[in-house]
């Protein structure tokens, strides 16, 4: 029998180069869109992008100059009362989840912390409109932190739950077997070993709700001030970006496109500082 | 360190293992008919097993024959895996470790543990390693802790390989070194019992002979009880052998008895390579 046949030869060759050609365009498809974001708001944000941006509140329309000083920390004090309701509950729900709790249970908490991670964001908006702000009759920074803590709670959960299920059992076995507490070995030998892989869900997450702006529109509601009362509305950077994009005005335009190129810069430091913990991680392995 | 009180006692009906004049000698511990089941399916049957004081019990057998999980039935390990059930009891200087009220944590404490694949916590150094047992027990105390962690890593035999590089990773020591550490561990928390469940399965010859030379030693101060399915190394460091097969025990004499003249037809076609 011949081991190859001429014409079936080159058909499978031609098969192979198909789906490699078809697999390489897909990968340029998810790249693309990267590089063209990064590079037109670049482009258009770069000139606008000054001293000024990050030190000055926004002027009014009309008049020249102004930043998003405003914004950029009305951001930041969001970021951190997410982060004071949404860490905290976030790792214990996954820790919970790797470690106590029945199978049964755990399958249920695991599938709805998988279908609110599909919630549309506006939607966390409406909830906390309902919740808060309509109770206190106020738009705050408030309501605005924990609509995006309950965006960041599920994420959180199920990193947190898987990298602590891939810390091997020997660990917690050594621990258990020298008489160590059962709380002891999960929060200072489990969780410890899994601490790298939880800070890099906390940061994904956070990076993540910080460039949200639907559950923010009707709860931190966006200011044009500095916000010096957290039960008052505070302005964000995607708000402002989003209010003045659909504005009519040229300077404003600019403006928007400036706070994009630092919003878009921010996420990408983020992500570049997860990848930075991680390498450790695998380095020290 | 807080010990249990005496819950229960037991009249020792009689000594199974005695020494060379016939005495019985003092135990550690005790199983008394044993029996653990993994859900429905029985790994244990009605094991009855003295392990004398200062000496070295080996549990041999084939693979699957329940020498794992009787080994975890004497310090409580087993009660980590869902739906492991266990009757019967186990005697530690006469305080049954099963009866209600016993906090495992402080069987643990006083029944050590070394596992087969060696395990230092990734995230600790050396010395780090060897004190976390007492460090998260509550001792505080920065002297003690420092003696101690030099005390135990001179028992097992590593304190000249790694006293310049104590804050360095446990994880950088080779596979030998790496299980020496755990022994330390084992020791540090100053348990009365050693169990080891086949400690050198994946060490090489060298670092194998590197812990039997170090069991050999720590038997002054320690009872050890050692599973392997090497049956060379059970000749090689035990006092006592103990023969399982099919979750039973089959055969439990001194090591030399044993291997020379044993009882039962089937510790003698395991012995000599008939099956297993």
């Amino acid at each position: 029998m011949q081991i190859q046949r001429k014409g079936h030869h080159s058909w499978r060759k031609f098969k192979s180069a198909l789906i490699s050609a078809l697999t390489f365009c897909s990968a340029v498809l998810v790249i693309a869109p990267l590089g063209l974001v990064f590079f037109h708001v670049l482009k258009s944000g770069a000139g606008a992008v000054n001293l000024e941006f990050f030190t000055h509140l926004p002027k009014p329309v009309g008049v020249p100059g102004g930043g998003m000083a405003n914004a950029i920390v009305g951001t930041l004090e969001l970021l951190a009362l997410a982060s004071v309701i949404g860490i905290p509950v976030g790792v214990l729900g996954g820790v919970y989840l790797a470690e106590y709790g029945t199978a049964r249970v755990n399958a249920v908490l695991r599938f709805i912390a998988d279908v609110l991670n599909g919630v549309p964001s506006i939607i966390w908006g409406v909830v906390v409109y309902g919740l808060i702000v309509l109770r206190f009759k106020s738009f705050s920074a408030y309501a605005g932190g924990l609509a995006l803590a309950l965006i960041m709670i599920p994420l959180i959960l199920r990193t947190t739950e898987e990298v602590i299920l891939l810390v091997p059992v020997g660990y917690r076995e050594a621990a258990l077997a020298l008489g160590i507490a059962r709380w002891k070995t999960i929060v200072f030998v489990v969780v410890k070993t899994a601490s790298r892989g939880i800070i890099t869900g906390i940061l994904l997450a956070l990076a993540r709700v910080g460039g949200e702006t639907a559950p923010l529109l009707f709860t931190a509601f966006g200011n044009r001030f500095w916000n010096h009362n957290l039960s008052e509305p505070i302005a964000a950077l995607p708000l402002q970006i989003f209010t003045y994009a659909i504005s009519p005005y040229d300077d404003w335009h600019r403006q928007a496109w400036a706070g994009a190129l630092v919003l878009v810069t921010g996420v990408f430091c983020v992500n570049i500082l997860v990848r930075l913990v991680t390498r450790v991680r695998t380095a020290s392995a | 360190m807080p010990q249990p009180e005496v819950l229960e006692s037991r009249d020792r009906a009689g000594a199974l293992l005695t020494d060379t004049e016939g005495e019985p000698l003092p135990l550690a511990m005790e199983a008394q008919n044993v029996s653990m089941w993994y859900g429905s399916k029985r790994a244990i049957d009605n094991v009855s097993l003295d392990m004398p004081a200062k000496a070295v019990t080996a549990i041999i057998g084939p693979s699957g024959c329940g020498k794992s999980t009787f080994i975890r039935a004497l310090n409580r390990m087993h009660e980590l895996v869902p739906h492991a059930r266990i009757e019967g009891s186990v005697f530690l200087h006469g305080q049954n470790l099963y009866a209600s009220g016993v906090d495992p944590a402080v069987v643990r404490r006083r029944v050590g543990m070394v596992f087969q694949k060696s395990n230092p916590f990734p995230t600790m150094s050396i010395g780090e390693n060897v004190i976390v047992g007492l460090r998260l027990n509550g001792v505080g105390d920065r002297k003690f802790l420092n003696e101690r962690l030099e005390q135990s890593l001179r028992m097992a035999a590593l304190w000249d390989e790694v006293k310049d590089d104590l804050h360095k990773s446990g994880t950088s020591l080779s596979g030998g070194q790496q299980q020496r550490l755990c022994i330390a561990r084992a020791l540090a928390v100053e348990p009365e019992v050693l169990l080891m469940d086949e400690p050198c399965s994946a060490l090489d010859p060298i670092a194998t002979a590197k812990i039997e030379e170090l069991i050999q030693g720590l038997k002054t101060q320690y009872t050890i009880v050692i599973v392997t399915h090497n049956m060379q190394q059970a000749g090689r460091v035990s006092d006592f052998t103990a023969f399982f097969y099919m979750g039973r025990l089959i055969e439990v004499g001194s090591t030399t008895k044993i291997f020379t003249n044993p009882s039962e037809k089937q510790t003698e076609d395991y012995i000599t390579g008939r099956f297993g």
